[in-house]
């Protein structure tokens, strides 16, 4: 791993993005990581485009830009890549991550000629069968975590369990459904 | 009590002012000598007084004193003369003597 | 033992008002503030501290309850951001002629208008001359330390004046970044119980605020004020001391980033400083001597300080996060530039706007500030002494 590596999230109002990328902090704080997680604030509502931010590195952490020419980039709402530029800034040798139940060869032609890796993942599919509802954030944190390489899936998972445990004291039932998300998720992205 | 009103006399330096020009201690007013402000002074009629009381609390400077349920002569080191306490009473026991100080 | 976390900065003013536990706590919500009353109402809930909480109609009246709890005896705290504080401008400035060392978290954003949620510092700034002690964080962490340290510098015997502990809106408040907090004990122990000579609920003494004064007492009563406020300074070192003693970490009146040897000096307050830290080292990778200077105490302000820290450099851009429409200068650019004139230096100085209503700072947008000073340097011509930076032109 590079002694920083920077991550923009692409999503929609609601959708959890901002959450994500604070958990996604919080997960790499946790294997001893400096982390910065933050959103870009604007007069967002329920289905907006919003974007958030990480950045994760061995070394204390300065710089409160935001960023524009990131390691990775998650799309949570795939319907972004057409009003927006998801790709822009984005490093070649990096990676994007996106959330499409549609093969690969349909979202390409869409990333602005981008030449680095691409990814996807149906967080959908995966949200409806762990958990019933539609809540894309775990998947794709999933995703990231495992495409980025920040941690071991291990380490990853047993963090996340805290996290839930803690989020969700009130709610245990629905602990084992976002287990279950990053689980498939880790196995799903490709 | 503690009183350091007189931290705030007029030749108080800005080192020796009270802290947020607070005052501490209560009735701090009585060291304050209205009376000099007096242009008309009023004069008690003690024959024609009844004691009724009406007088004491209409006077806006507490300078009709009270004692054991009777009045007594005017403090005039607080009363400004305003001839309130001569419209309150029913028994013209009350003279403003005008310009009198 | 420290306590190694991630928290964003709301979360962290938060814990150290916790850990603060005071008496009582007037507040109204505004972004990017509501989170901290809102994290601290769930503390007054659990029953984590003794705060009484009051919720109020309006910033108004926030503070006015902030000021009759303070004159009552009680150690007040409060938060709010940007109109908020404007809405309290008048009794802020009753605050401190009343000398109650009241503490306000402000997260800083932008006045209205045009209507903007983001940061920059007009909000603080419009409240500068309020008398009021203000304390300004780079990142969470340092709003948290400012946090612990705000009620010994404000109630310190020699000042007795109400603090502002200012943090960036949104760029660190909303921002999880890794922090370390101390242990509830400690900040206890070092904030320590409020102890005012007199007060409104002191038993067997009557007291009253806020008298009116006549002509003859009020420039006295400015006077003492304004050396309330001057000793803070000290105060603030002395806290400070003490304060690295406990944390490890040290504070002044302003950090100083690679400033000893500079040629080129930028004077910036807020989280840009990080940025403007990472542009310096890059520069001085290419064997430019460039430096920082971020103020953290801007009032009571330290200006023969800052001169002295900055005698010996050439070319000097001062940044002002505000527009205050004097249209020669930002009250920074006129503060700093008037305590070199008092030192008679007088380095090439530009003062720049920037950052307003959250427009970003980027280690490219703080480079092309020292590019602009290499660039007077190679002409000898200062060109426009008052700039915005990175606006549409």
């Amino acid at each position: 791993m590079k002694d920083l590596i920077e991550i923009r999230w692409h999503g929609r109002g609601g959708q959890g993005a901002k959450t994500a990328a604070l958990l996604l902090a919080d997960v790499a704080f946790g294997t001893g990581m400096y982390v910065q997680g933050f959103p870009e604030y604007g007069p967002e509502r329920m289905g907006a485009p919003i974007t958030a931010y990480n950045r994760i590195s061995a070394n204390k952490i300065r710089v409160h830009s935001n960023i524009y020419e990131p390691d990775y980039v998650v799309v949570v709402d795939e319907t972004l890549i057409d009003s927006i530029g998801v790709t822009d800034g984005l490093k070649e040798d990096g990676a994007i991550v996106i959330n499409t139940a549609r093969p690969k060869e349909e979202i390409l032609p869409k990333l602005n000629g981008y030449k680095g890796r691409v990814y996807t993942i149906d967080a959908r599919k995966i949200s409806l069968d762990a958990l019933g509802k539609y809540f894309p954030n775990s998947p794709m944190l999933a995703a990231i975590v495992k495409v980025t390489g920040v941690m071991e899936e291990e380490a990853f998972l047993e963090s996340m369990r805290k996290s839930y445990a803690h989020k969700f004291a009130s709610r245990p039932e629905v602990i084992e459904g976002n287990m279950k998300a990053l689980f498939l998720a880790l196995q799903e992205v490709k | 009590m503690a009183s350091d009103i007189n931290r705030l006399g007029l030749d108080v330096k800005w080192q020796d002012i009270s802290l947020g020009c607070t005052i501490v201690g209560s009735g701090t007013s009585e060291s304050f000598k209205t009376g000099e402000w007096r242009t008309d002074t009023p004069k008690f009629i003690v024959e024609k007084c009844k004691q009724c009381l009406l007088c004491a609390p209409a006077c806006p400077d507490s300078a009709i004193p009270v004692k054991n349920g009777k009045r007594g002569e005017f403090d005039l080191d607080h009363c400004k003369g305003c001839g309130i306490c001569e419209k309150a009473c029913p028994f013209h026991a009350i003279e403003m003597l005008k310009g009198v100080r | 033992m420290a306590i190694k976390e991630r928290l964003s900065g709301n979360e962290a003013v938060a814990i150290a008002m916790r850990q603060i536990n005071p008496d009582v706590m007037p507040a109204y919500p505004i972004t990017p503030s509501t989170e901290i009353p809102q994290y601290f109402t769930t503390f007054v809930a659990n029953g984590q501290v003794d705060t009484e909480f009051v919720p109020v109609e309006s910033e108004h009246s926030a503070m006015s309850a902030c000021i009759g709890s303070e004159a009552a005896g009680a150690r007040t705290i409060t938060a709010t951001s940007s109109c908020g504080l404007a809405l309290m401008w008048e009794v802020l400035n009753v605050a401190a002629s009343d000398r109650l060392p009241i503490c306000l978290a402000l997260v800083n954003r932008a006045l209205s208008g045009p209507i903007n949620i983001n940061c920059d510092h007009s909000d603080a700034m419009g409240a500068r001359n309020t008398g009021w002690i203000q304390l300004f964080a780079e990142n969470n962490q340092e709003a948290y330390d400012n946090m612990v340290q705000a009620y010994r510098i404000a109630e310190h015997k020699d000042v007795m004046l109400p603090i502002m502990v200012c943090q960036d809106g949104f760029i660190t408040s909303h921002a999880v970044e890794n922090i370390t907090l101390l242990e509830d004990e400690l900040v206890k122990n070092f904030v320590g119980e409020y102890e005012p000579e007199h007060y409104l609920l002191k038993d067997g003494e009557s007291l009253h605020y806020g008298p009116y004064a006549v002509t003859n007492y009020v420039m006295e009563a400015r006077r003492a004020q304004m050396q309330g406020l001057r000793n803070a300074k000290q105060v603030t070192l002395d806290v400070a001391k003490e304060f690295a003693a406990l944390s490890g970490r040290e504070y002044g009146l302003f950090e100083e980033y690679r400033l000893d040897d500079a040629d080129y000096a930028m004077v910036i307050i807020g989280s840009a400083a990080g940025t403007a830290k990472d542009a310096v080292d890059e520069l001085r990778e290419k064997g430019i001597k460039a430096g920082i200077l971020k103020i953290r105490l801007f009032r009571p302000f330290p200006a023969e300080e800052i001169a002295e820290a900055l005698k010996n450099v050439k070319y000097l851009a001062i940044m002002d996060r505000t527009e205050d429409f004097e249209t020669n200068c930002g009250p920074l650019g006129s503060e700093v530039k008037a305590a070199l004139y008092n030192k008679n230096l007088h380095p090439a100085a530009l003062n720049y706007c920037y950052g307003l209503g959250g427009r970003d700072v980027t280690v490219e947008s703080l480079t092309s500030v020292f590019e602009d000073l290499m660039e007077v340097e190679k002409t000898g011509e200062l060109g426009e002494v008052y700039r915005y930076l990175s606006v549409r032109e």
